[in-house]
């Protein structure tokens, strides 16, 4: 067994999500990304069960692996018990350990990602927090939510929220004692070394790309290449 | 003889939901979009109904974004549950309801694989007493908020003010339900139904008054898609699935849409703003959208509670002539007051979308 299936074989997510897939395609059928974006999860399953080195080496540095969107659609319909979202989550894992996303343009995109989510849960306690939510990056999320968001104490009080308050609520202020448990779960679990392991890579290939890194940031984060979709 | 044969085929799409006392964990998308609806979870469950729901300041995100948008190890986000787990047990309960569709997939995918690998169970446990000095039981029952407003169909049908019934017709609304991907296309048997046949929404529309529709997408993604979404360069992944929903659901003319996860309403919301915008299309009646409610906002609406106290001016499709259809008095002054009736700067309006 070569060091990529191996490593891919000690992931729980692995373990559970690939039993013996059958390459029906039933997975792809009913995928909401393979509609959208070049991507076929019957391909993956059936390339990392041949266990070439080469080609998991390949997939773990493309653009593939990034493309499912985790709804985990594939899990209800598969015949056999196979979980392709499950082997893309452990690929992906595999990807951010090693530094092979950075190969890709939509494995880039693990650093902001994770700059906004590990950062946002280790400082506030949420994965999501009005301090952090800029309309402008959401032009999607519409005047209204714009004014919620200028609005924050008033409206939020209005709704009945504890908008950074003490004691129980909704967005109250999760206590410093609680936030320190949570910076000590990610030391311990291996959470901070995994950002810092992204940010590093992640520094390395910005440099490469000659771009400071919030030039990077904002440049994984907002740019699409052509390539990706079905109908180019 | 086939009427018993259905039955028994049923029971095995029943889930077992405890009437009274839970320790409740809330839902970081619902907090920032829909802070009402989880207001309103409470008020209707503890005040209306007199259950014992309890929560603590000290629980926090179950870091269910951060996993599946694959920026954290499996290990953290386990520890992370296991430390509510533990929250959960130091208060005395052994009921565990979440407001969360994405914290419900969590916590039964780390459950079920606790007892598939039990060696890993344990290794979280030494991790967490390592990290915060904690212990924990693990729940008896597990339930998302949906599947105890579920339960509570029949006595916020006792107590409503307002059917799901047309006022100029006397005809049902017609309803469409999107039960949201990680409630139980993953684990089926976790949910009220099942992943064949959902009912934990259609259980309330009906009891309601409303008439449930059918629709060929309906189980389709809402198109979340956690990193095709939070990433600014992948959001067409998101709009494109809505997108095709709407597609699919508007031949048969619903009137509103309820929702069971934190993140479709407000993608089914927001993106037929972008779609109006962009197209100049929209999908409800004279250049409105088609209102998606969560199911909290809907109780509320059945129990005469003020649109406004619901949080229904942070939508950006206007609930008013869903409002106008069933006959609900509402006073358009004070949709957009801050606290206390106090007036502040009202948003600003889509170019296309109409809105109130």
């Amino acid at each position: 067994m070569g060091k990529l299936y191996d490593l891919l074989s000690r992931d729980y997510r692995f373990k559970e999500g690939l039993k013996t897939c059958i390459n029906c395609g039933t997975c792809t059928a009913i995928c909401p990304a393979a509609e959208f974006y070049k991507y076929d999860p019957r391909k993956i399953l059936d390339t990392v069960q041949r266990k070439d080195e080469a080609e998991i080496e390949a997939l773990l540095k493309s653009d593939t692996i990034w493309y499912c969107g985790e709804c985990m659609s594939c899990v209800t319909r598969c015949p056999r018990g196979n979980a392709a979202g499950l082997v893309i989550m452990s690929l992906r894992n595999l990807s951010a350990q090693l530094g092979y996303f950075t190969c890709s343009e939509k494995g880039r995109q693990l650093w902001p990602l994770t700059k906004m989510l590990t950062g946002n849960i280790l400082h506030t306690g949420y994965c999501v927090h009005p301090s952090t939510f800029n309309p402008d990056d959401h032009p999607e999320s519409g005047p209204v939510s714009r004014w919620v968001i200028e609005n924050k104490d008033e409206v939020f009080g209005r709704l009945g929220a504890n908008y950074q308050g003490k004691g129980p609520g909704a967005l109250r202020r999760i206590p410093q004692e609680d936030l320190d448990e949570l910076q000590a779960i990610f030391d311990v679990t291996g959470g901070s070394e995994r950002i810092a392991a992204v940010e590093d890579a992640s520094r390395r290939k910005a440099a490469e790309m000659g771009m400071d890194f919030d030039e990077y940031t904002k440049y994984t984060f907002e740019h699409c290449s052509p390539g990706h979709f079905n109908n180019e | 003889m086939i009427y018993q044969g259905k039955q028994k085929i049923w029971a095995d799409y029943q889930k077992e939901i405890p009437d009274n006392h839970w320790f409740y964990v809330r839902s970081c998308i619902r907090q920032n979009f829909f802070p009402a609806s989880e207001k309103y979870f409470l008020t209707i469950c503890r005040d209306m109904l007199g259950r014992d729901i309890y929560e603590t300041e000290h629980h926090t995100t179950c870091a269910g974004i951060a996993y599946h948008c694959d920026t954290i190890p499996q290990e953290t986000a386990m520890t992370v549950v296991a430390r509510q787990f533990a929250l959960m047990t130091e208060a005395g309960y052994d009921s565990l309801v979440t407001s969360c569709i994405t914290s419900f997939g969590n916590y039964t995918e780390i459950l079920e694989t606790w007892r598939e690998f039990p060696e890993l169970e344990a290794k979280i446990r030494e991790q967490l007493w390592k990290a915060c000095r904690r212990e924990f039981e693990k729940p008896k029952y597990l339930a998302h908020a949906s599947d105890l407003m579920y339960k509570l169909r029949g006595e916020i049908a006792e107590r409503a003010q307002y059917r799901l019934v047309s006022r100029a017709t006397g005809e049902p609304l017609r309803v469409v339900e999107h039960i949201g991907c990680h409630y139980s296309k993953m684990f089926p048997h976790k949910g009220v139904g099942g992943a064949e046949y959902p009912c934990v929404l259609s259980g309330m529309a009906e009891a309601w008054g409303g008439q449930v529709i059918d629709y060929p997408e309906r189980r389709h993604c809402c198109g979340y898609g956690f990193r095709q979404y939070h990433v600014k360069a992948n959001r067409g992944y998101s709009l494109s699935n809505t997108h095709k929903k709407f597609e699919s659901m508007e031949p048969f003319h619903p009137d509103l849409i309820l929702t069971n996860c934190p993140g479709c309403p407000y993608f089914l919301d927001r993106w037929q703003y972008v779609i109006a915008e962009m197209e100049g299309k929209t999908y409800g009646q004279n250049g409105y959208g088609i209102p998606a409610l969560t199911y909290e906002e809907l109780a509320g609406l059945v129990l005469g509670v003020d649109p406004w106290d619901l949080g229904l001016q942070v939508h950006q499709v206007a609930i008013e002539p869903l409002l106008d259809k069933i006959g609900i008095d509402y006073d358009p002054a004070r949709k957009y007051l801050g606290m206390n009736e106090k007036k502040i700067k009202t948003p600003g309006l889509p170019t296309t979308l109409k809105c109130c």
